[in-house]
């Protein structure tokens, strides 16, 4: 027999060349444009109805949300003043709106607000509003918490791995929901004296911070865990002996690869911070009156359930679709960046 | 072999075992702590994955370093790139000492130690393009070519017999030996003088492989790149190889230029390593047949004095006792080093042998003696 070297040398005289491209690669035989990872990613994106669908749905979420101020102008309401005192038919004597659905019109779609009488439309877009931005806020903080915990841990290893992994199950084992009811005032008294009104700004940063800092963990974890497998690779040692410095190793070979948990958790993240918030809010240590706030809705709606259950049901349904939506768009956006995971 | 000559035609041209080494090994040696114990983890033991490993690599020479599987190749390799930390021994580049120089002491010689990597598959980052993948190290180094940056990956990847025009691709878009000339690509792109090639077509197609060793070895001869490669079998580095290290569990047993140690090898390891490589020119029938048998011992627990003892067919008592030094035995040429107390002849041929070497009686024997004493 021969050795492969041999039989190679017989077949393909003069051994490398670009003539060796025909033999070498079958494959390159397509498009000469080559497609990234990113857009193979979004190519089988595409082909998941349910995934357009539900991007759809959260992008038509995020519009009105974002245009609440337009639509306001458009529809000629806001949500601070109070139609039903404003005028004798809106709402019954006992204070409930009169006609059926909440009071739903021509004029107030969604109907109107028991007792103070304010437009249910206009304070379920502004509620939304609220609660969507601080929700992106807290994304953000578990994003950013997340990503750096879990690369530290992963890229340095030893010690720090150590310490970090610890203080990682420390807040995993927290009560977090108690701690966030418990925790709300703690950060806003710090900043503010009793005798003054919590400025919106205030509170909307308490709320981020409290829900940013308790929800970063599992995406550390995956992070870390990522960072791990990655770390040993090949191509990282490519560039350590190339001499790059850590931060460029993170930044240029790991962070691009990270990419997918990234997003996944991310779109994960969100509604569960949609919720967070409201629950805030509905345990009354959230966003107070006048600020329109989702989750407030729920809690007032909650009182007049008997009287007036469609007052509960416009926020209700808006946010189990928005839930469901955004959770179907995380899986797909998974499916779409791992084809093999399945469910 | 008629094919072979003009391939292997190197020897002619560099002259090894001349002036000053480019790269000088001594006694390098890394040992992976292994910690157990309970409730408080404390070293238990460690891996002698390299033991005591003494080389030079001279400029534009081709060294090759063979094993088997587990004997310290890539640990070495990559104690030579410094991306493992050695526990012991010196690694001395172009006169200066760089054992434990750190990321910035050794900025300056960056770029004259370059890499190529077994696996073509986890060597290139999925995320980057080819262009940027090998621009990566040229950025790094701040180095900008006349032409520009791009310019010069074009350049590299056609003379790596890569399409210039697939600068935007992607990694997943090329096979395996396409891969491994990106590969290649991005160890030429700081024009290295010395580059460790980590069994750079084990892991290819065996029609590939020697379209990629062909490459390394043109970039060799033309650029005058010295290399270290690694293999674990002995016939691809015959054709790439002016000396070849032989290892065998942390140790090199046998170091030689490449005819002396394919046609007169002296110790019993290389032997047994010969005679598994397929050849054409000499008569199967002449040559004599080792089968080695039984597993390599662990290198946590390494056997005393000759490392290959448990295996060896030539051992007696005092292999058990004292480690053979690596050295020029009476009836070697300079530069041959062999390890071995009762060494073979140097030949090949199983003419004066009279069975095939088959290594279970040798242990069998082996362990009455032990249980005898
Ligand atoms: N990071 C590590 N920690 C502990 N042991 C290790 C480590 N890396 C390698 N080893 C051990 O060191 C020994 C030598 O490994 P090495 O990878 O250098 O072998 P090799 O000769 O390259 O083998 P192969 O041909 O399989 O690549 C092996 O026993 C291996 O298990
Ligand atoms: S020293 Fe002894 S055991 Fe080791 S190779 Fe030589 S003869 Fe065999
Ligand atoms: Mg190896």
């Amino acid at each position: 027999m021969t050795s492969p070297v041999q039989t190679e040398d017989t077949s393909v005289p003069g051994g490398s060349g670009p003539d060796v491209l025909t033999k070498d690669g079958a494959q390159e035989t397509k498009a000469s444009e080559g497609l990234s990872p990113g857009q193979l990613m979004w190519m089988r994106f595409k082909r998941d109805r349910t995934g357009i669908i539900s991007a759809c749905v959260v992008i038509f979420f995020f519009l009105i949300a974002i245009l609440a101020p337009v639509i306001s102008k458009l529809y000629g309401k806001d949500p601070y003043t109070l139609y039903g005192q404003n005028s004798l038919t809106l709402l019954n004597e006992f204070n409930m709106p009169s006609g059926s659905f909440g009071g739903a019109s021509g004029s107030h779609w969604f109907g109107i607000e028991p007792n103070l009488g304010r437009d249910v439309f206009m304070q379920l877009l502004y509620g939304m509003r609220t609660s969507i931005y601080t929700a992106l806020g807290a994304t953000l903080v578990v994003v950013i918490l997340g990503v750096l915990i879990g690369l530290l841990g992963g890229y340095l290893g030893g010690a720090v791995d150590f310490w970090l992994g610890r203080f990682t199950d420390l807040l995993l084992g927290f009560p977090s929901q108690l701690f966030m009811i418990a925790s709300m005032p703690v950060i806003t008294a710090a900043f503010v004296k009793p005798d003054e009104n919590t400025p919106v700004w205030l509170r909307a940063g308490a709320i981020i911070f409290v829900t940013g800092i308790l929800g970063w963990m599992g995406l550390a974890r995956l992070i870390r865990a990522a960072t791990l497998t990655m770390r040993d690779r090949e191509f990282v040692e490519a560039a350590k002996i190339s001499g790059a410095s850590p931060w460029r190793i993170i930044r240029k070979e790991l962070l691009p690869n990270l990419w997918s948990p990234i997003l996944v958790q991310a779109t994960l993240q969100l509604p569960s911070n949609v919720l967070n918030v409201a629950f805030l809010s509905f345990v009354g240590v959230g966003f107070v009156e006048p600020t329109p706030d989702w989750g407030r809705m729920f809690s007032n709606g909650a009182g007049f359930i008997q009287q007036d259950p469609a007052y509960m049901l416009y926020p209700g349904a808006a946010m189990v679709i928005f839930v469901l939506a955004f959770n179907l768009l995380g899986d797909s956006v998974r499916d779409a960046f791992d084809p093999k995971s399945g469910r | 072999m008629s094919e072979n000559k003009t391939t292997t035609a190197v020897t002619d041209k560099a002259a090894p075992a001349e002036g000053r080494p480019l790269l000088e090994v001594k006694g390098l040696t890394k040992h992976f702590p292994i910690y157990g114990g309970f409730p408080f983890k404390r070293q238990v033991g460690a891996v002698q994955a390299v033991d005591g490993v003494t080389l030079d690599v001279f400029p534009g020479e081709s060294l090759g370093l063979v094993g088997e599987s587990g004997c310290g190749k890539s640990t070495t390799g990559r104690m030579l790139t410094r991306l493992l930390e050695p526990t012991g021994g010196t690694i001395t580049y172009d006169g200066r000492d760089i054992t434990h120089a750190g990321r910035k002491e050794l900025a300056p010689i960056r770029s004259e130690i370059q890499m190529i990597f077994q696996d073509p598959y986890a060597s290139l980052n999925p995320r980057q393009t080819v262009g940027k993948i090998i621009s990566g190290p040229m950025e790094i180094n701040g180095i900008n070519p006349p032409g520009g940056r791009e310019a010069r990956v074009r350049e590299l990847l056609e003379t790596v017999g890569l399409n210039p025009e697939h600068y935007n691709r992607f990694p997943h878009e090329f096979s395996g030996g396409q891969r491994q000339r990106i590969g290649v690509a991005r160890a030429l792109a700081l024009e290295p003088k010395l580059i460790i090639a980590d069994e750079p077509v084990s892991a290819l197609d065996v029609s590939i492989q020697a379209q990629v060793v062909n490459l390394l070895q043109e970039l060799q001869r033309e650029r005058g790149i010295a290399f270290v490669f690694i293999a674990h079998d002995l016939s691809i580095v015959r054709h790439f190889s002016q000396r070849v290290a032989v290892m065998y569990l942390g140790k090199v047993v046998e170091i030689a230029d490449r005819d002396t140690l394919y046609e007169g090898p002296r110790h019993p390891y290389t032997h047994a390593l010969l005679s598994a490589v397929p050849e054409t020119d000499i008569d199967a029938q002449k040559r004599e047949r080792i089968r080695l048998v039984g597993d390599v011992p662990s290198p946590i627990m390494p056997p005393s004095g000759c490392r290959f003892r448990t295996r060896c067919w030539k051992a007696q008592d005092k292999c058990a006792t004292e480690e053979p030094p690596l050295v020029q035995i009476s009836g070697n040429k300079p530069g041959h080093l062999t390890a071995c107390h009762f060494p073979e002849d140097p030949t090949t041929a199983a003419a004066d042998r009279k069975e095939d070497v088959v290594m279970d009686p040798a242990l069998q024997a082996l362990e009455k003696d032990v249980k005898h004493a």
